[in-house]
């Protein structure tokens, strides 16, 4: 009992569990699943779909602040990939040929690869402080997209294209599928390789990892290269929902909402250790929440509130000084106090 | 008890100290009393409850049971400010002032002259001249702090420290990052302040300091009270056991064997290294050598490990290795040469807190294996336990926070994810700095035996007697150059403190 | 050996010098500042023929009194180390609350203080979540922006039109500065005045020293006796009440008020505080500083318009300016901490 109390990952997968219970309590029909031909539909389904943005985001977002950065740029960065593929796909004689859209989506990635490289290139090389390297290219990157789409809000028609976030394979939303991939591609690579201690390393304590002969500044590079990578692949799916590169509307407050999957995950901002599996927790935790605030009816212009209260009720409940004041309070309850926890956990 | 012969009383006095953390008492009913105008050093290991008893009496720490009297008024401090107000002040190791503020500031703020509700520049920068030039220090009281060296900063968190009604100051351990001349200047405020009748405590790991400064010594031993005495009549070898409890034969290091002789071609030779203040050191390093690299502060000790070991680079100079010049262009290729280096700064530079004794021990190996070599967890553990083992680290769990240990402790850490490298060379800054007695007999003692395996080891300590002690071959910086290279038998402390202190005739 | 040479050379022109860094080197990202302020006054004058004119100046002032007021207020923040990002949306929540009550008939001696307290009392939430509970302040005054932004949307999803005279006097009434056409709203006045009350209490309170030192090395500042928890918690007052200052203002400006008013703005504030020479590391940096960042933001804006340029280019040049300006901060930093 003690072990699972003391377990990162308790506190948010409590919340989860519990909003997901208060949803099904309000309306039985929050987990029910409808299959309408061999798709499968209902609102914990598209939870999981619209969870898929912000799940890239904040898969790269862990990695960043695990280094001991931030990286504000991703909705910039998914405008700009979002505003490049549709761009590209306006401009074909084809757009609803599958090359054409493959080349869209492979350059719009790639431009935020190189978006990502710069924003490492500013934090590992020169030195600057992660908020402000981000920040340079979070003003400037909606203005870039603006100017690719000719200030305009791009739209499209094209099957392919949009695919990728209202399609469904074997009974699921494509878009579940490449979130989930993203998953797996980045836990193998961080904790099947030593990517993922060395990252911890660094973002504790960086000087000491160069000491140790750590490749500190390849790993901060790539860290924020990936956060580039994933943010452009987000893009994709946020242009591919709404058919429509929309510069100032793309990925808006979503380093925020990947900010705080990330901290509702249990990882800290201050670098260091971090859990994956918290993030996923995390991004379901919010995406569970926004659903539920679009249920009670209210406008969703007004949900920023609710997420407010729960975000600075999770930070209070990891907070070490109400903790201690609580474990203070519960010792004097007990009569006698039992041994002293032994050992202490593993990262996941 | 030593009876006291000064027949005034005690200025603040102690009784019954007691502070327990969890089921850890740290400090067990100790007595302690300091009179005016005395210099008093608090001695012990680490974990003999030093810290605890300076922080109960500074107001950092609330005392569980006991009681403090202060000019014969019983006191209970709730805060550093508490402590303060009653004229109880404290000058920490590391310099708790504001880099980015002026001098002045530094020293008057919190009870800055203020005229018309406002602070008065003019008239703060005319008191603090004026504080400063009691100590003798000709600083411009405008000039921004971080703009002045380490020693200067001290000075200055001492002028602040005596700027109010000061009755005690606490020094804990100001001389660690000073040198000679520095901590001569110290010793001369110091002095001052004793005339003036302020009671002085002063913590040091250095030993010469205590007897050159110090009137009497209060020793501790695991959290309770030793002794008092007056340093003039206590033998160092005396102090010495009764910080350690046993007998001091243990601490005599076994003797070394012979240094290798010429003839041997030199493993590693470095020629006109240079950067910055530094120009044209040579160094030569033999197999299973232990070489001491001995000056002062700022001579440019710290300076020939980094470039040795690639974590700067050199704008001139060879390094050969095997007779090949090699090019350690960071600390990575460094490694891959097989130099090694650990760094003085144990805690922003060394150890990685957050994570595992484990992980600690593993990083470099698995940083050189490359990222997508993991080593197995099994595999990890096994390596870690191992050193653990070898070098006697305590806690000996695998999965202990490397944060959590004593200074001593994470200095084996250090060591052992140096050694598990298995490196051709150690360079070794100041391994033994801050960490108690025992501890450092016990890393002396590894140094000889890895040389005795064959390893070569350059040693940098700021105390000479245990350079001696522990190389066969000391080389003498003086002013960023290499003066002299000497065998260590043919040397004393004092011969080597007069090589050090000659003045340099710019040839 | 009887002292270390401590020796301060007075005469000679190096000396002088180096006591100038030695006293003033904060300043040098200040005048740094400055100089790209005249360098783009002169180029734009030099390009357009007509930019250096009462008119466009003044307007300068009137455009940006908002982002001035914020710039103030963050600025304080920032120096004591931290971040408010809610300083955007609690600048709408004021306004859109302050419209609202003005449209209910509440008499504006009345509404101004309440926006004000407002203000005051987000700023408050933020500083005791950080101060007391160690939340990060980028995370604390997220939350602050996100409930900021909720709560402009709940008092009303569209906007509210502001017909109080003594609010639209702020704006409409253009006070002659000087000869020519140089003028001068109550809006400018009152920035002008916060710039001088927060430069004052920065150099001439223990409360502005109490910042810096905060800013500085925490841990010293508790050490040294300074009220650590007392001024932390009053630099978030302080940004709160300039955003609820700047919500008056930035109402009276566009003569209603909107809840997605001031979006991206706590970045803009970020930006000028940044480009004004604040170390956002904090416990260096200038208000003085602040108001000349502000100004460069609102020149390069003018410059855009004058160019008739798309404005998403003001984002990208301030994008370019900042890149330009913490690189060479980090030049300067690296110099010094190598020396």
């Amino acid at each position: 009992m003690k072990r699972i109390l003391k377990n990162r990952l308790f506190w948010p997968v409590l919340a989860l569990v519990a909003l997901i219970v208060i949803n099904t309590i309000a309306r039985p029909s929050f987990i029910s699943i409808t299959v309408q031909g061999g798709q499968l539909y209902g609102p914990l389904i598209d939870i999981l779909r619209n969870s898929a943005p912000l799940m890239l985001v904040a898969l790269g977002m862990t990695i960043v602040i695990a280094t001991r950065g931030i990286d504000l740029s991703v909705g910039a960065v998914m405008a700009v990939s979002g505003a490049v593929a549709l761009t590209i796909i306006e401009g074909s004689s084809d757009p609803n040929g599958l090359g054409t859209v493959l080349v869209a989506i492979v350059v719009g990635v790639l431009v935020a690869l190189v978006l990502g490289v710069w924003n490492g290139f500013l934090v590992a090389v020169v030195g600057i402080q992660p908020i402000i390297a981000t920040l340079v290219l979070m003003l400037a990157g909606r203005g870039i997209a603006l100017l690719i789409t000719g200030g305009f809000i791009t739209t499209i028609n094209s099957e392919p294209y949009k695919f990728m976030a209202q399609g469904y394979v074997l009974g699921l939303p494509f878009a579940l599928y490449v979130s989930m991939a993203a998953v797996v591609v980045v836990a193998l690579l961080e904790r099947r390789t030593a990517l993922g201690v060395l990252t911890e390393a660094v973002g504790i304590n960086p000087e000491a990892s160069r000491l140790a002969g750590v490749r500190s500044r390849g790993i901060i590079w790539g860290a924020y290269a990936a956060s580039g990578l994933l943010a452009g692949l987000a893009g994709i799916l946020y242009s591919s929902n709404i058919m429509a590169a929309d510069a100032n509307a793309a990925g808006l407050y979503i380093e925020l909402d990947a900010i705080l999957a990330v901290v509702l995950g249990g990882t800290s901002l201050m670098g260091g250790k971090f859990s994956l599996a918290g993030t996923v927790v995390g991004v379901f935790t919010i995406q569970t929440l926004k659903s539920t605030i679009t249920f009670l009816g209210v406008p969703p212009a007004v949900s920023p509130l609710f997420l407010a209260i729960v975000v600075v009720i999770v930070v209070l409940v990891q907070s070490p000084r109400l903790r201690s004041v609580l474990a203070r309070a519960s010792q004097a309850l007990r009569p006698r106090n039992s041994s002293p926890q032994g050992g202490s956990e593993v990262a996941s | 008890m030593v009876p006291v012969s000064d027949d005034a009383r005690p200025v603040v006095e102690v009784t019954g100290a007691t502070v327990r953390f969890l089921a850890e008492t740290a400090l067990d009913g100790v007595d302690f009393r300091m009179f005016p105008g005395e210099v008093h050093s608090l001695m012990g290991e680490n974990g003999a409850g030093k810290s605890t008893l300076i922080k109960g009496l500074t107001g950092a720490l609330r005392l569980d049971a006991g009681d403090i009297v202060l000019d014969g008024e019983p006191v209970h401090f709730g805060s550093p400010a508490d402590a303060q107000r009653a004229g109880i002040r404290t000058v920490y190791q590391e310099i708790d002032l504001l880099p980015n503020l002026s001098v002045a500031e530094n020293i008057l703020l919190g009870r800055e002259p203020r005229r018309w509700g406002a602070i008065d520049w003019k008239a703060m920068r005319r008191e603090a001249a004026a504080v400063l030039g009691e100590l003798g220090l000709d600083v411009d009281p405008a000039s921004t702090l971080s703009s002045h060296s380490l020693a200067i900063q001290q000075l200055i968190a001492i002028a602040r420290a005596i700027s109010a009604d000061v009755k005690v100051l606490v020094l804990d351990e100001p001389t660690s990052s000073l040198d000679l001349d520095e901590v001569a200047e110290l010793f001369r405020v110091i002095r001052e302040l004793k005339e003036r009748g302020v009671a002085i405590l002063f913590v040091s790991h250095f030993l010469d300091q205590v007897y050159e400064i110090c009137d009497r010594v209060t020793v501790l031993r695991g959290g309770k009270l030793v002794g008092e005495y007056l340093t003039r009549e206590l033998l160092r070898i005396d102090l010495v056991q009764k910080m350690l409890g046993r007998s001091a034969d243990e601490l005599v290091v076994r003797p070394r064997s012979e240094p290798v002789e010429s003839g041997e071609e030199a493993m590693l030779d470095v020629r006109g290294l240079g950067r910055g203040r530094l120009e044209g050191v040579d160094l030569v390093l033999a197999e299973g050598e232990v070489l001491g690299l001995a000056g002062l502060l700022g001579s440019g000790r710290t300076e020939v490990a980094r470039l040795l070991t690639g974590i700067d680079r050199p704008d001139d100079g060879t390094i050969a290795l095997d007779g090949v010049v090699i090019s350690p262009r960071n600390p990575r290729r460094a490694i891959g040469y097989g130099l090694t280096y650990s760094s003085e700064n144990r805690r922003t530079e060394g150890i990685i807190g957050e994570l595992t004794v484990r992980e600690n021990i593993t990083l470099a190996l698995q940083a050189q294996r490359g990222i997508f070599r993991r080593m197995r967890h099994s595999r990890q553990k096994e390596l870690a336990a191992s050193w653990i083992e070898a070098l006697g680290i305590r806690p000996s769990s695998t999965e202990q926070l490397a944060g959590t240990l004593s200074g001593g402790n994470q200095q084996k850490v250090l060591l052992a994810r140096l050694l598990a490298l298995a490196p051709r060379i150690l360079v070794l800054d100041e391994p033994t700095r801050g960490i108690d007695i025992g501890a450092k007999v016990e890393v002396q003692r590894l140094v000889g035996e890895l040389a005795d395996n064959g390893m070569s080891v350059v040693f940098i300590s700021a105390e000479l007697e245990e350079v001696l002690r522990v190389s066969s071959r000391i080389t003498l910086l003086r002013d960023g150059r290499a003066v002299a290279t000497l065998q260590s038998d043919a040397l004393t402390v004092d011969s080597l403190l007069a090589m050090i202190a000659q003045p340099d005739d710019g040839e | 050996m009887t002292g270390i040479p401590v020796t301060v050379e007075r005469a000679s022109a190096s000396g002088a010098l180096r006591r100038f860094f030695s006293r003033r080197a904060s300043w040098i990202p200040v005048l740094a500042a400055l100089a790209i302020l005249i360098v783009m006054f002169i180029g734009a004058q030099a390009y357009f023929g007509n930019f250096l004119t009462p008119r466009v100046i003044s307007s300068l002032l009137l455009d940006n009194a908002y982002l001035l007021i914020l710039a103030v207020g963050m600025t304080f923040v920032i120096l004591t180390g931290g971040i408010d990002l809610s300083v955007g949306a609690v600048m709408a929540f004021t306004g859109m609350l302050g419209a609202s009550l003005l449209r209910d008939g509440l008499p504006v001696g009345v509404v101004v203080p309440v926006m004000l307290l407002i203000g005051a009392a987000m700023g408050l939430a933020v500083g005791i979540m950080v101060q007391y509970f160690d939340v990060q302040p980028f995370i604390a005054s997220l939350a602050a922006m996100f409930a900021a932004r909720g709560l402009a949307f709940m008092v009303s999803l569209s906007s509210i039109r502001v017909e109080d005279p003594a609010i639209l006097w702020l704006q409409s009434t253009r006070i002659q500065a000087a000869p020519g056409s140089w003028f001068i709203t109550p809006t400018g006045i009152l920035a002008i005045l916060v710039v001088i009350v927060g430069a004052l209490l920065l150099a001439y309170t223990r409360f502005g020293r109490t910042i810096y030192a905060i800013g500085g090395n925490e841990q010293s500042a508790r050490l040294m006796g300074l009220p650590v928890v007392r001024t932390k918690l009053l630099a978030y007052v302080v940004s709160g009440v300039c955003a609820g200052l700047a919500g008056v203002v930035f109402t009276a400006y566009t003569g209603a008020s909107y809840p997605l008013n001031g979006i991206g703005t706590e970045l803009d504030t970020i930006a000028a505080v940044v480009i004004g020479g604040t170390l956002l590391t904090g416990g260096s940096g200038y208000v003085l500083g602040s108001m000349i960042g502000v100004l460069v933001y609102g020149s390069i804006k003018t410059v855009i318009s004058f160019l008739g340029a798309e404005q998403s280019w003001t984002r990208i040049t301030i994008g370019a300016l900042l890149l330009l300006f913490v690189v060479v901060q980090r030049i300067i930093v690296a110099r010094s901490s190598r020396r």
